[in-house]
């Protein structure tokens, strides 16, 4: 017989050895949801500082080198700390109710990939408290700045890499593992809930490109400790050799942040338009292209480096053959709404503005993959609004989507309708008026990471400053709403907490019994 | 409810847009450029013309896109009253929204790719400048003319911190810009003395990462005068917002001019370096060299940043023997931030420097530096 999970009423300790020792795949995605979010509340205040900062031209609040380290802090925290382990956590709750398995098939590493994370970003976050402060090369930490002129807190930083690597690789498998060997009689590959296609897909690049992460860190310390010069040039090795590899990792990992997200948008969707995925199977193959297409187009990151114009000719083709079968979801979740019957409840409104604001981000990331025109764009303003049109628009909207659809299901309980959708109608704004400025100081030529700028800037910065603040706020409505809706939300008795939703996660209990699926439900 | 929340964005909207008026009113000079500029190479024109059709292709195709998604959540929503059909597959429709893409992409591959052989059409230049990004300034160097300066920021610290009202030309101005003739034909070839830097002049359309032990070349031919302002583009540390790049395109008999008076300059200050300085120069001269060079590191008052740049005031080093001073400039710390100033200033204004260290902030160790000392070490190695 299954017994029920420890509660408060059962004592602190009892209460805090079932969070600590759990093995439960809802538990444990509950654990990720909350540590994201907590991060989120971190990686923002520090982008509160870089807007701060930024709001007029001069130095007023910080010095440059705090600077550095906010916008590099913010950068990892923001990738690392919230995008992932948010989508680990929807992988871990959603993942078996949605394949009808009892649970994750790893469930002990799955407790121990998410309990080392905490030490990763607490490893992270005290640098900023050594002498010499935290990491200040940026998120993209290029060698020789990361390695020969980097603070000495370096050596803590790789560190939480290799600590929050080791938590995904783990995560990934246990992913990979359950999708494979625990699906529902009758669930084949190919009438998978599509959030489940993107999470496998996603876990495969996952497995693939955390080693080579690992390796180009492990290749800093030893060039910074052991006396190697794998970035050296004066000793032989070659600063752009650093770039190649982490590009060779970063440029999947961009996928790996945005492909659960499209997963969550696939689902919702068709929630609200009250009609089928249209183009269930492009759908699949689409996602496999672009995460295969992630393989070939790193050094679009590199078009300023100085590459034979063969090398940047071809990385220029491969780049803009992205948007074949990025177009080709976009097309498909239109024509899911065509000839649908549509309402608009918050997770189809952050579904929507999804769809809009990453396809404006897939514009101008089209054009940035233009190397003639990139050498205008390279290191601007113009690309930090594209990859926050595509990873805040799209990463986190879709996030907080999910939330939004799923919280009823998991607590048991409604959120407060009126309440969400100004949630996202001050997001949507704040949004906006934070990231839409950034490109036109981008293109009036605005570089990045730049502590102080001319006063040319001064307008449309105080613009995005206050934006940036706006959307901030937003984000304390969500986790009000989410507070309120486990507190005092109205109760869900149905299974089917949506009118047009589909599949199994629809067919057990509101809220979600602790222990789903004992027996395998069969799969139509 | 909602109507509370509509006056409220309402009242927030109204807000925003009244802000940059507010911003003008504090700042003066402010341009409201909007797009990419045309520049004055065929480099620049080339990126903006490419980059105008993509703005135009993605504009089309995504007033489409929108328009049937914003027709759709109109006419296709419950409460109009819509029954939702069950449709899901339309091979025909699949392939031509995989095809047409393609198709439309590979059409806008050839512009993409003529502009980007402009870009690296670098052959046969009339002149060759060598670039050189050192933290947190730039050195340029007119190969074969013997000539070859450092570019620094000219903006005071005071304006940066707000304790003295912005100039007009705020972060745009340097000790010394790069000076180009019209009509010429010029290689640039970038390269990195510390991290990576990278040199971009938005109206040349060049951008090109200065990577230390590499060359990157791009080029640029103008015929309008002017001066043109450019920025470092690679994150490379604290001063990275704080090393602008200027350029000056004269006229070819002033850039004769200039030219011919700048290797003059080469020749007077030859006879200089013998001088024998007395501390009072010496010690006035180390002071602007040291807040131009050195404080952006080790502080105005040589207390340094600790864990990260040490402090000179009372240093080791500061307070010891001459020579090994001399050769801390000379040679740098090999695998830490300090770099060798042997190629950044001049016999004098190391000398000047050296002295200054050894003389401010309570530190008196009262000998003199003479740029002689400098020039023997540098000739002893």
């Amino acid at each position: 017989m299954a017994h029920g999970p420890a509660t408060l009423a059962d004592g602190w300790k009892a209460y805090i050895s079932r969070w600590v020792f759990t093995t439960n795949h809802k538990d444990i995605g509950t654990l990720y949801l909350w540590f994201s979010f907590a991060m989120f509340i971190l990686g923002g205040a520090f982008a509160m500082i870089i807007r701060a900062e930024l709001f007029q031209p001069g130095m007023q609040l910080i010095k440059p080198e705090f600077f550095n380290q906010m916008t590099t802090m913010h950068g990892l925290v923001m990738v690392f700390g919230v995008i992932m382990p948010a989508f680990v956590g929807l992988a871990n709750w959603m993942i078996p109710l949605m394949i009808g398995a009892p649970d994750m098939a790893l469930p002990r590493m799955n407790n121990l990939s998410f309990w080392i994370l905490p030490f990763a970003f607490a490893i992270l976050t005290s640098t900023l408290f050594m002498e010499g402060g935290g990491p200040n090369f940026g998120w993209t930490f290029y060698a020789p700045l990361s390695t020969t002129y980097a603070p000495e807190s370096v050596n803590f930083f790789i560190f939480a890499i290799h600590i929050m690597g080791a938590s995904s690789i783990m995560g990934s498998i246990n992913i990979i593992a359950t999708v494979m060997n625990m699906r529902a009689p009758g669930m084949t590959y190919m009438k998978m809930p599509l959030f489940v296609w993107t999470w496998v897909i996603t876990a495969f690049l996952l497995v693939a490109v955390m080693p080579v992460l690992a390796g180009a860190v492990t290749m800093m310390l030893m060039d910074i400790n052991f006396g190697t010069s794998f970035f050296n040039a004066a000793g032989g090795g070659d600063p752009v050799l650093f770039q190649h590899v982490f590009w060779f990792f970063g440029h999947p990992e961009v996928y790996i942040i945005i492909l659960p997200a499209f997963g969550v948008v696939s689902q919702i969707i068709p929630t609200f338009s009250r009609k089928p995925l249209f183009g269930y199977s492009s759908m699949v193959y689409a996602t496999a292209a672009i995460a295969f297409l992630s393989f070939i187009v790193w050094a679009h990151h590199m078009f300023t480096v100085g590459m034979p114009i063969a090398g940047e000719l071809y990385f220029m083709y491969a780049t803009m053959l992205i948007a074949v079968p990025t177009g080709v979801k976009v097309f498909n979740w239109i024509t899911t709404m065509y000839k649908g019957s549509l309402t608009f409840e918050t997770p189809m409104l952050f579904s929507i503005a999804f769809v809009i604001l990453f396809t404006f981000g897939g514009f101008t990331g089209l054009m940035l993959s233009i190397a003639a025109a990139d050498m205008q764009y390279h290191d601007t303003y113009f690309v930090v609004a594209h990859f926050h049109y595509v990873m805040v628009a799209g990463a986190v909207f879709s996030g907080t989507a999910a939330i939004y659809y799923w919280l009823p299901k998991w607590c048991g309980k409604m959120y407060n309708e009126t309440m969400g959708q100004v949630q996202f109608w001050v997001a949507f704004i704040g949004f906006n008026i934070a990231f839409m400025p950034q490109h036109f100081l981008g293109l009036a030529g605005m570089p990045r990471r730049y502590a102080d700028y001319g006063l040319q800037f001064a307008d449309w910065n105080m613009v995005s400053s206050v934006g940036a603040f706006i959307y901030g706020g937003a984000q304390i409505m969500l986790l009000f709403n989410v507070i309120m809706t486990i507190r005092k939300g109205k109760p869900v008795v149905e299974d089917k907490v949506w009118e047009g939703a589909e599949g199994l996660e629809w067919t057990v209990a509101t809220p979600a019994p602790y222990h789903t699926f004992e027996k395998p439900p069969l799969y139509k | 409810m909602l109507k509370r929340a509509k006056a409220l964005f309402l009242s927030l909207l109204s807000l925003v847009v009244s802000l940059p008026a507010l911003g003008s009113a504090v700042v003066e000079t402010s341009t409201r450029q909007l797009n990419m500029p045309q520049g004055v190479t065929e480099v620049s024109q080339a990126a903006y013309d490419i980059h105008m059709i993509m703005v135009w292709v993605c504009t089309v195709i995504g007033v489409g896109v929108f328009g049937f998604m914003f027709y759709v959540m109109y006419a296709h929503r419950k409460s109009r009253g819509a029954v939702a059909e069950n449709f899901h597959e339309n091979l025909v429709v699949e392939l031509l929204w995989t095809i047409v893409p393609a198709i439309i992409l590979i059409i806008m591959a050839f512009p993409a790719t003529t502009a980007l052989l402009k870009v690296y059409d670098t052959d046969n230049p009339d002149i060759e400048i060598k670039i050189t990004g050192y933290q947190w300034k730039w050195q340029y160097e007119y190969l074969g003319e013997g000539v070859k300066f450092m570019s620094e920021l000219n903006t005071s610290l005071d304006e940066v911190y707000g304790r003295a009202p912005k100039g007009e030309h705020y972060l745009r101005e340097v000790t010394e810009p790069l000076v180009l003739p019209v009509g010429k034909k010029i290689r640039f070839l970038v390269t990195g003395n510390d991290v990576i830097h990278s040199w971009w002049v938005p109206d040349f359309g060049v951008k090109r990462d200065a990577i230390p032990g590499l060359f990157t070349s791009g080029w640029a031919k103008t015929d309008e005068p002017g001066i043109y302002v450019g920025e470092c583009t690679e994150l490379c540390g604290l001063g990275h917002a704080f090393m602008p790049v200027v350029v000056e395109v004269k006229e070819e008999a002033e850039y004769n001019e200039w030219l011919a008076g700048k290797k003059a300059e080469a020749v007077e200050y030859a006879s200089t370096i013998g001088k024998e300085w007395t501390a009072e120069e010496l010690m006035t001269k180390g002071e602007g060299v040291y807040l131009q060079s050195c404080a952006g590191c080790h502080q105005a008052d040589g207390g340094g940043i600790p864990g990260v740049f040490p402090a000179i005031k009372g240093s080791p080093i500061a307070l010891g023997p001459q020579i090994g001073h001399i050769a801390v400039l000379i040679d740098g710390v090999p695998g830490s931030a300090m770099q060798s100033f042997a190629d950044q200033l001049s016999e004098v204004n190391i000398a000047a420097v050296i002295h200054y260290q050894r003389n401010a902030w309570g530190n008196n160790v009262g000998d003199v530096t003479q740029p002689i000392d400098v020039l023997n070490y540098k000739q002893s190695k």
